[in-house]
């Protein structure tokens, strides 16, 4: 197999095996724990930017799909593991992770040691890396990966949001049967949805739609007016990458649709939402990625084990007086989810939509549908 | 809100003896749990009636009873101590059944005692396989086609309805017993009766078969709150029909998308909810079609189990210890996580490497035994091994299982190093065959065929394990050829050993293949640079600093820092520590002749060194043991027992010196070659060991010492075999050197019979010489345990066997003091025992097996190590001997310790073996020199019946009250059967027997109804059995011939579960243990109460001799 490289901005140089695309790549590099659902990691767009690799060792047992994906493609600048499986093993496989990777273009690495790899980025932080299958000089490509643009101030949802509006159609997967139903009828719905594009999942909308939402997905750019045009019941804002608080426009925009409709934001959305209500955003060392995260309902008491995925976290005491704090991380006790007492807005900062990850928080899609009739 | 203050009094029902389906996973949940309560301040009462456990050590629980685990016994000790709570799930079945009956009873309603954990319409809920299947139909969810069966005709019935094959599984039975897979009418008929007799409430389950189908386990915990977590998800390599004991198994699962991850794991939320466990874990067992995803629940249990130790092995997260915790009103997000220290136990574990679990069979233990595979299990232990890819875990876990398996060795060709490429037509017959159905080597089969050139598709077909698996395991074979041919052409590459290596080869597999001696790859492997490094289990996959030195070991590449220089180096995480460290090897995986009893001895060792402040190092692969606890040693390394992998952590850890006379063979064996390498081995010297072992010069330490032991000698040939028989007399004992567990050992009484044997059992060699032994009928065999410090030496127990020598000690039944031994034959054995612990010089423990026959003391064998009644005697006398031992090793003198003289308790214990005779039909249960016993239990009373009968009780052995007492001893036990027939007669028994025994009983006054040999027509004494006529069985035989007769009364007895006795000495103590129970009943005490009877009081104590006073004693 082809030599890879995967050099750190620290300096730190790994000689693994190419897996992926030919090639060079770079981005911030950041790991995730879960255990399962690399083929939704891959396409998830809140990856854009960033060279992702999975603390699990073996990787692509199951093969890919072409139902899990949370997006049209995959959008990881690179992808890092362990060992690759080139014999994937289950009835839904159509085809390997190292073909999917190659048909998408994606350099990859494999033969490295992830853990070591984790070690370094949970100690010094995310840092900017490059893989590279084509270059052999170590300081030539320490030196490229220093040169890396970070995520800081970078408005990446520009990149990845759709550029036309659409109707969204497509259920919840059936956990009972296997396979997407067909989607329902329009006039079933009883909520209509105008959902903000900063680089949605699928299992989002389909979330949206299975608790009786017509959901329509508009730009990133669209402002306030363009949606409260479409006359919804209530307005979502997704998740998404880079850094929330160089997205000024969503920022204006949220400003604005405050007050005028439910709001319910995951992620970039909560982070956006925070920083239209007036709040901080910074930046975490490396980050919450992986589908075990304790969070705690601070409405209910209730522990939740979510899939998050973010880089960035609202600063609590910069939304003091602002709005209240619903959810907090049980591991480093940050800002989860917010809620305005006055005003019929929430935010998770995980995903309750999981794929991948755990479904434990799915009753938040039915909070919104709840706020919603509330409003009604 | 924390733990409840309304209950202060806690007791927890531990699981009884090691049996099959449960063993050391029970001590390990019962001691975190013992340890989690206590740390809250509540107050423990424990019952568990084997004394091998370290949580009966009476510092674990406040009060600990080791009694038998029955519902009478337990409410006797409810009634005595008027407990809170009780907490019903820890000690697996056992303790869920007897917690069940007790409810049921009234008993805990009577005293007000609460059941904590799982209550009883939870317990029901899970077990009961109805409302079980009910209450899965309720929330969605689908289970195999099934219907329940109460007799024999609702059985015919139910099969009606069904295809073959069918899966049959009785009600609360453990292990799966009683259960197995029927593929037509005339097995169903078989089975079904069987599992209807198993079953303690005769109910059992018949089920459309799902064989072939993916097996996953989900591991869950729920707290009060009702926030759920799961803690493991495993998938296991063998699918469906196979017991998940007797699978591998692979966590976390492997070829599930998260899709269908998520599907188990939302089903499992709902089901620990449905069924209504308040708090604690619960295992949830799935099948999935292959083809379609499609899911079914299989089964559920309540409470810790087999799998739950896995898992908390597995992940590093406690579930028995946070089980505990969540039962006293705890909420998963008030425990913090041990390891992490900063975030609460509220999360999922997730983990970046492969564990693997392989079971270990004892099917050479029982000849006539049916090695198949079924949904019934078969194996006696476990062992578990982490790497960061499958291979390298699945290679590990194969050499961790101590079955002289290095690799993939082929089984078709035994004795070939190198594989075979090329089986033939005739052997891909054999291999095929050896696929197609599940045995204990299918895995080494699989293999065999991959290198035999059949596709995985193939193999799929033949075993229906998941391609994944099969394709990982075609990769192993891919390297070893590479390894073979590039070994053969003299050319073995940097590339290939590395990639041999970071596939968990051994380098004794590597040094096979290749053709080269292991000296030589190992100083390649260095050359190269390639080395193993330690990884931690962590529970997050290094998202937080770990704080637990918990590792494993694996093989990574180098990598490098270009800004701040230094050579490539691979990233390791043991961090040795400067302190004064030492290394304990443990036992292994369990198997008969080596189990939890020398867990319990490193367990203690580990203690003994925390108190010195020497750090402990614990080496083990067994995961369900306490010495595999993180929390138990300093560190703890979860690695095969073998050379390689040892020396590995050696050269890391550099530590002052390792203790190899705790766990049993599994370290002993590897002390010579430690210490050739340069360990420091602590203790008594390997010399001594040798000294011990080695026959010659053994004999010549007796002479000098003038002890007597039985005429002997070494035989290398068949020739010289005869010679030897003829000098020392017949019958002889004979075996083949250097053995475990009595293997291939027989005595034998003709000529005729040892020719058989030599050309038979063994291959006699220069090498490989067979010992003779004379053997002394109907001696009485005595094991003597004692401690030395070099220069002092105390005896710690001088153990009577009931059973006569030739029984082997592990499977006979022993009394702490001598029942019925004069004292001048128990000064002699103290005497000796001390010399010879002297001239050996020995450091720690020493055990010696005497006969004694016509007030002659013989000695038997000497070994200077832990014996396997360690635990027994430290708990008859009161004291840790394993940690006194090891505190010597260490340094300390006895005196030092303040152990100084021999006690006597005022108190008798008794130890009773416990068979697997259930769980392997057709095969004989007569004792003899080969072991066959899985676990023991202890009975203590002031008097030697009734501890014998509290013993008997423990082990399953029901004693009878009254009814019919069946007899037919040989003609040498006829003299010596009568005085029992006449107590049993004054007890009111019935007598019956056949006809000589009955003819002899009668002309000696005794009333005796005679019945039908099984050869004399019917209805015979076995159609009496098998209708409940007889309520206890006295049986000895001698000779092919009466043994083959009578086979069939054993048989029967051991499946109508009645109480039987195959030696005269065994029914003599029966007789007495009946008579003490009826005229003084049962009584129930802590052991903290027996010890304080006589602890601190000096006069109960003997005096020691002084190595001058015991010579002339002598």
């Amino acid at each position: 197999m082809r030599k890879a490289i995967l050099a750190l901005a620290d300096g730190t140089v790994f000689e693994g095996s190419s897996f992926g695309a030919e090639g060079e790549t770079t981005g911030e590099v950041v790991f995730n724990t879960s255990l399962t659902g690399y083929q939704e990691v891959l396409t998830d767009p809140s990856y854009k930017g960033q060279i992702v690799t999975m603390t699990y060792s073996q990787q692509g047992n199951y093969g890919i799909n072409p139902e899990d994906v949370e997006s049209v493609k995959p959008w990881v600048e690179g992808f890092i593991v362990k060992e690759t499986c080139l014999f994937p093993s289950n009835w839904r496989s159509t085809e390997s992770l190292m073909g999917y990777l190659m048909r998408n273009r994606i350099v990859g690495i494999s033969g490295i040691d992830t853990r070591a790899l984790t070690r370094i980025i949970r100690d010094k932080g995310a840092m900017q890396g490059v893989i590279s299958t084509v270059e052999g000089d170590f300081h030539k490509l320490v030196k490229k990966a220093q040169a890396a643009p970070t995520l800081v101030g970078r408005d990446l949802v520009k990149e990845v949001s759709c550029t036309q509006p659409y109707e969204w159609h497509g259920e919840l997967w059936d956990l009972e049967k296997g396979g997407y139903p067909k989607a329902g009828k329009d006039g079933t719905k009883k909520f209509r949805v105008v959902a903000y594009d900063f680089g949605v999942k699928k299992n989002i909308l389909r979330n949206l739609s299975a608790a009786g939402c017509s959901v329509t997905v508009v730009p990133a750019s669209t402002p306030a007016k363009g949606a409260l045009a479409l006359n919804p019941d209530g307005i979502f804002l997704s998740n998404g990458p880079g850094d929330p608080d160089a997205v000024e426009y969503a920022k204006e925009t949220v400003r604005e649709l405050i007050g005028k409709k439910p709001i319910f934001g995951i992620c970039l959305g909560h982070q956006i939402l925070s920083l239209a209500l007036g709040g901080k955003t910074y930046k975490l060392k490396f980050g919450h990625r992986g589908g075990n995260q304790p969070v705690q309902d601070l409405t209910t008491g209730k522990v939740e084990i979510t899939s998050q995925n973010h880089g960035f976290a609202v600063d609590l005491d910069s939304l003091k007086d602002k709005a209240s704090l619903t959810h907090i991380n049980l591991n480093d006790r940050t800002c989860e989810g917010i809620a305005l007492k006055d005003k019929p807005v929430f935010s998770v900062q995980y995903h309750p939509e999981a794929s991948p990850g755990p479904h434990d928080s799915q009753y938040l899609f039915k909070r919104f549908t709840d706020l919603m009739q509330s409003q009604k | 809100m924390p733990k409840r203050t309304d209950i202060k009094k806690i007791l927890i029902i531990g699981s009884g003896p090691i049996v099959i389906g449960q063993a050391c996973e029970f001590d390990y949940s019962g001691t975190q749990a013992c340890k989690a309560l206590k740390e809250d301040g509540y107050e423990v009462v424990l019952v568990n009636s084997n004394p091998a456990t370290i949580m009966t050590d009476p510092t674990l629980a406040d009060r600990t009873y080791i009694e038998p685990i029955t519902p009478e016994m337990v409410e006797k000790i409810i009634e005595k101590e008027r407990p809170d709570a009780l907490l019903p799930t820890m000690g697996g079945q056992t303790a869920l059944n007897v917690s069940v009956k007790l409810a049921e009873a009234g008993v805990l309603d009577k005293y007000n005692v609460e059941m904590i954990g799982a209550k009883l319409p939870a317990i029901k809920k899970a077990e009961d396989r109805e409302l079980f299947k009910q209450a899965m139909y309720k929330i969605g969810l689908e289970v195999p086609r099934s219907g329940n069966a109460r007799n024999f005709q609702e059985c015919l019935d139910i099969i009606e309805t069904m295809n073959f094959p069918v899966i049959i599984r009785p009600s609360f039975t453990l292990g799966g017993m009683g259960g197995g897979i029927a593929y037509n009418r005339e097995e169903y008929e078989d089975m079904v009766r069987f599992g209807l007799e198993c079953s303690p409430v005769s109910e059992i389950l018949i089920e459309e078969s799902v064989i072939g189908w993916k097996e996953f386990e989900l591991e869950v915990m729920r707290d009060k709150n009702d926030n759920v977590v799961i803690i493991c998800s495993i998938e296991n390599l063998d699918p469906m029909g196979v017991h998940t004991g007797d699978s591998i198994t692979v966590a976390p699962a492997q070829t599930l998308t998260d899709k269908e991850y998520q599907v188990l794991r939302d089903a499992s939320i709902r089901i620990i909810r449905e069924i209504g466990v308040d708090t604690g874990g619960s295992n949830i067992q799935f099948s999935m079609n292959p083809a379609n995803g499609k899911v079914y629940v299989i089964e559920m249990n309540p409470r810790v189990s087999r799998s739950s130790a896995l898992a908390s092995k597995a992940t590093g997260f406690p579930i028995a210890k946070f089980a505990a915790k969540l039962a006293v009103g705890y909420s998963l997000d008030e425990i913090a996580n041990d390891i992490t220290k900063k975030t609460p136990a509220s999360f999922e574990p997730t983990i970046d490497y492969v564990v693997v679990k392989i079971p270990r069979f004892a099917f050479e233990k029982f000849q006539k035994a049916d090695p198949t595979l079924t949904t019934q299990m078969k194996s006696v232990g476990e062992a578990m091994a982490m790497g960061r890819t499958f291979k390298e875990a699945l290679l590990k876990a194969m050499r961790s299982l101590e079955t002289g398996s290095y690799g993939f060795e082929s089984k078709i060709r035994v004795g070939r190093p190198e594989p075979v490429f090329r089986p033939n037509e005739a052997e891909m017959d054999v291999i095929k065959s050896m696929l197609k159905t599940p045995r204990n080597e299918r895995l080494w089969y699989i293999a065999e065929a991959l290198r035999g050139g059949l596709h995985v598709d193939d193999v799929h077909e033949l075993t229906n394990i998941d391609r994944w698996f099969l394709n990982n395991i075609r990769e192993i074979i891919e390297i070893e050829e590479g390894v073979f041919w590039q070994g053969r052409q003299g050319q073995l590459s940097k590339e290939i050993l590395r990639k041999a290596k970071e596939a968990g080869f051994s380098m004794k597999n590597l040094a096979s293949l290749s053709g080269k001696s292991e000296a030589e790859i190992k100083s390649v492997l260095k050359a190269a640079g390639i080395e193993p490094v330690f990884k931690t289990v962590d529970t997050c996959a290094a998202e937080f600093e770990a704080y637990t030195p918990y590792l494993y070991s694996s093989y990574e590449r180098p990598f490098f820092n270009v800004l701040t220089g230094g050579a490539p180096s691979p990233a390791c995480e043991a961090n040795p520590t400067d302190r004064k460290k030492v290394m304990i090897l443990g036992s292994g995986p369990n198997r008969i002749g080596q189990g939890i009893e020398f867990d319990y001895c490193c367990v203690h060792a580990s203690f003994a060194l925390r108190e010195e402040g020497i750090e402990s190092i614990m080496v083990n692969c067994n995961p369900e043991t306490v010495s595999t606890d993180y929390d138990t040693s300093d560190r703890l390394y979860f690695e095969p027992l073998t050379f390689e992998d040892v020396m590995a952590i050696v050269e890391k850890e550099k530590p002052y010196g390792v203790i190899v006379q705790l766990g049993g063979q599994t370290p002993l064996r590897l002390s010579v070659a430690l210490e050739k390498a340069g360990v420091k081995v602590l203790g008594t010297s390997s010399d001594s060991i040798d000294m011990a072992e080695d026959r010659e010069r053994f004999d010549k330490l007796l002479e000098k010492l003038d002890i007597k032991k039985p005429a002997s000698g070494t035989a290398r040939s068949i020739d010289e075999a005869v010679r030897i028989a003829g000098t020392v007399g017949y019958p002889v004992m004979v075996r083949p050197s250097y053995v475990l567990g009595g293997r291939a050992m027989e005595t034998v009484y003709d000529e005729t019979s040892l020719m058989d044997y030599m050309t038979r059992a063994v291959e006699a060699s220069p090498e490989h010489p067979v010992l003779i032994d004379r053997f002394l009928q109907n001696a009485t065999e005595v094991d003597v345990d004692c401690i030395s410090d070099g220069d002092t030496v105390i005896v710690a127990g001088i153990m009577e066997h009931i059973e006569e020598a030739g029984v082997h000690s592990g499977d006979s039944a022993c009394s702490i003091p001598p029942y019925s031994l004069d004292a001048a034959v128990i000064d002699k054995i103290r005497t000796q025992s001390i010399l010879m612990a002297k001239e050996l010089k020995v450091r720690g423990l020493m055990n010696v097996q005497y006969a004694v026959k016509d007030g002659e003391v013989y000695v038997l064998e000497v070994n200077p190590r832990a014996s396997r009644t360690i635990p027994f005697v430290s708990k008859a006398i009161g004291v840790p001997l394993a940690k006194l031992a090891t505190k010597i090793m260490a340094g300390k003198t006895l005196k030092e310790l303040g152990f100084t003289s021999e006690v006597t308790p005022p108190y008798v214990s008794v130890k009773e073996a416990v068979f697997p005779f259930i769980k392997f039909p057709g095969v004989d249960i007569l004792l003899g020199p080969e072991m066959k016993s899985t676990g023991e239990v202890m009975g203590i009373s002031k008097d030697f019946g009734t501890a014998f009968a509290k013993a008997q009780i423990a082990a399953g052995n029901r004693l009878p009250h009254s009814g019919t007492v069946f007899v037919s001893v040989r003609d040498d036990d006829k003299a010596e059967i009568v005085g029992v027939a006449g107590v049993l007669q004054e007890a009111g028994f019935n007598i019956i027997a056949t006809g000589g025994t009955a003819r002899y009983l009668r002309e000696r006054g005794i009333k005796v109804e005679s019945v039908l040999k099984v050869t004399e027509g019917r209805p015979n004494i076995v159609d009496m059995i098998k209708s409940k006529k007889v309520d206890m069985v006295i049986n000895t035989s001698f000779g092919a011939k009466s043994v083959a007769d009578s086979y069939s009364i054993r048989r029967s007895s051991v499946d109508s579960g009645l109480p039987h006795f195959t030696t005269v000495a065994g029914a003599k103590a029966a007789a007495l243990g009946i008579r003490a129970v009826l005229t003084g009943g049962l009584d129930v005490k802590p052991l903290q109460e027996y010890h304080a009877e006589f602890q601190g009081s000096a006069e109960t104590t003997h005096k020691i001799l002084s190595p001058e006073a015991a010579r002339s004693d002598a």
